[in-house]
């Protein structure tokens, strides 16, 4: 149906236009931010110290691109940035893209761990308690509740105190190994595992108490696998409306976990650029925040289509 | 109004309020008690403490918590329970303060991106869509790498960037608001723009917005708290509770409870102001209030 394969190509064009908008306005506002910031440049190039002399500030302003007006620094930073050049790390001395890189491995595989763990926490706890088991229910959104406002920090603090110090279970600080991973991606997790769990529950007790429910249980399917082949999904759609949420969660989260642990990775590497006034990392990783938080939008949207067979059948 | 709909919405009601008045609920009163005591931390501290925040004293370095020190002393020999009903006023004020800010950026821009001409109003939306795609952490680290270090400074960067989730709010309750008849009846009536905007719109939306900030004020005290504690936040000498639990990282190994005590009340006010919070929205929620 070549109708239906336009609106598609509409919607997709639309979708894509929305995306640059977002990259484009985040690109922006972390330009201005960046040119707002006091100080010179050039200090921080050399170290904090104005050791060097004219005519090496003169070709280290010209090497950067610093003597040309705010305009074309502005149209030459967009144009790099399209094709994922962010410049030189005024730190580090490094293609920023090649920083960010190596940071993103250490701070992916902490990520990674606390959100599987904070899925596979929320779920069991949503299935267990969802309209069940008063007292343990109780108890577990009292907890949930008191990790939503609980600072990450602490969480992390009290670990490490206990684990780490008093019962040396687990090292103290370094980013090496799968036993420095356990403390930080609890720490990490704990707190998304409870906005998850609490959305899930309410998800699942939603879907519980509609008739499809009864019309299972009638057909004599046991309770486990119709909350687990039925309830789970609508709730799961509930939940992903809570992506950014959880994204903004995760990536605070971990500069906050990196910083109790002494984990190297994306968090610390923001920290250090805005420290140091180093303007090309910060605007790399501004952009890299928005552009995640784009893809992983994007991918959600694309799940809600497995998650929901409802939406294969009409054609958007 | 028919009588089932009567009955629907009056029925439920008078159940829950046969066994105990909603007003008298642990899960209210006990957090309000904690919110109380805070407030008298900041107002009266000498109250709570006969020691002096700032007294360094190198006989008594790192000693455990007990009876003369509540919460143990610090690597200066001071005090830590009295530094920290000390520092309530600061980091209260923050969290306060940096609210207000979120609140009023927040109803300007909503107001503004429901009510301005198309032209005016597609570009703030997207702005709102482009801000709330940011962690607020990350906003706020930018705000402070622009302004610099401090507790005016910190306070700036809490709010900023907590203003989108306000401006969104502030957003969709004026749309509902626009639509209803009171709203009609002023502008049929003549009255200029502005004062409908002023005297009728905002006023009707703040219900919502009020229990936001209430959160909200916790929300604001633990970034602020967590800026201090990553070192971006208000400059250690001050008795900030960010502040406090940041010097202590230094010697978490044999001195556990100088971070521990104080991220703990941190911990412990941020919960009771959500509760309360929470605990007012249900309430307003069911109509208990008037």
């Amino acid at each position: 149906m070549p109708g239906s394969v336009r609106k598609l190509a509409r919607l997709g064009f639309r979708r894509l236009g929305v995306v640059l908008a977002v990259l484009w306005g985040a690109a922006t506002i972390a330009f201005i931010a960046v040119k707002l910031i006091p100080g010179d440049p050039v200090s921080v190039l050399t170290g904090g110290e104005n050791v060097v002399d004219e005519a090496e500030r003169a070709v280290l302003i010209q090497q950067y691109g610093l003597d040309q007006p705010l305009i074309v620094q502005y149209a030459h930073y967009l144009g790099n940035a399209l094709i994922g050049n962010f410049g030189q790390s005024y730190q580090y001395r490094q293609p920023v893209a090649e920083v960010i890189f190596e940071a993103a491995v250490p701070t992916l595989q902490l990520a990674g761990c606390a959100i599987v763990l904070a899925l596979c926490l929320a779920v069991s706890s949503a299935l267990a308690t969802a309209g069940r088991r008063k007292g343990l229910r109780v108890a577990l959104s009292g907890l949930e509740l008191v990790l939503l406002s609980t600072p990450v920090y602490w969480i992390g603090i009290v670990l490490l105190t206990l684990f780490s110090f008093q019962l040396q279970w687990f090292p103290v600080t370094g980013g090496e190994g799968a036993a420095a991973l356990v403390l930080p991606s609890v720490a990490l997790s704990l707190p998304l595992a409870a906005l998850l769990g609490q959305v899930l529950r309410d998800g699942l007790e939603e879907a519980l108490s509609q008739p499809f429910a009864l019309t299972v249980r009638a057909r004599g399917v046991g309770e486990t696998a119709l909350r687990i082949r039925h309830g789970l999904r609508h709730a799961a759609l509930a939940a992903s409306t809570l992506t950014g949420t959880l994204l903004a969660g995760v990536l605070s989260g971990s500069i906050l976990t990196e910083t109790v642990f002494g984990r190297s990775g994306i968090g610390q590497i923001t920290l250090q650029a805005i420290k140091t006034r180093d303007m090309p990392l910060v605007l790399g990783l501004v952009m890299l925040s928005a552009l995640v938080f784009v893809i992983v939008n994007l991918l959600v949207d694309a799940l809600y289509v497995v998650i929901d067979p409802r939406l294969r059948r009409t054609a958007p | 109004m028919s009588g089932e709909e009567l009955l629907q919405g009056t029925a439920p009601h008078s159940v829950r309020g046969g066994h105990r008045h909603p007003w008298r609920a642990p899960g209210l009163l006990l957090p309000l008690a904690f919110v109380v005591l805070l407030g008298f931390a900041v107002c009266a501290p000498h109250w709570f403490t006969a020691l002096e925040p700032d007294a360094v004293d190198t006989g008594t370095i790192l000693l455990p918590p007990g009876p003369s020190h509540w919460f143990g002393t610090d690597q200066l020999g001071r005090d830590l329970f009295s530094r920290v009903v000390y520092g309530t006023s600061q980091s209260l004020s923050i969290g306060i303060g940096a609210t207000l800010v979120a609140c009023i950026g927040g109803i300007l821009l909503g107001t503004a991106a429901a009510l301005a001409p198309a032209a005016i109003s597609r570009p703030l939306v997207r702005v709102i869509d482009i801000l709330l795609a940011f962690p607020e952490l990350l906003l706020a680290l930018l705000v402070i790498a622009v302004l610099g270090r401090g507790p005016m400074n910190t306070l700036l960067a809490v709010g900023l960037s907590s203003i989108a989730g306000y401006a969104r709010l502030v957003r969709s309750q004026v749309l509902q608001v626009k639509l209803s008849g009171y709203v009609e009846h002023a502008v049929t009536l003549g009255e200029h723009p502005w004062s409908v905007i002023t005297r009728h719109i905002v006023p009707n939306t703040t219900r919502p917005l009020l229990i936001l900030a209430t959160i909200g004020v916790g929300g604001s005290v633990l970034s602020a708290s967590s800026l201090s504690f990553l070192g971006l936040g208000v400059v250690p000498p001050a008795a900030e509770w960010g502040a406090l639990l940041a010097d202590g990282r230094n010697f978490l190994d044999i001195a556990p409870w100088v971070s521990l005590l104080p991220a703990t009340v941190v911990a412990v006010s941020v919960i009771a102001i959500t509760l309360l919070g929470r605990r007012l929205q249900t309430l307003l929620a069911r109509g208990d209030v008037p």
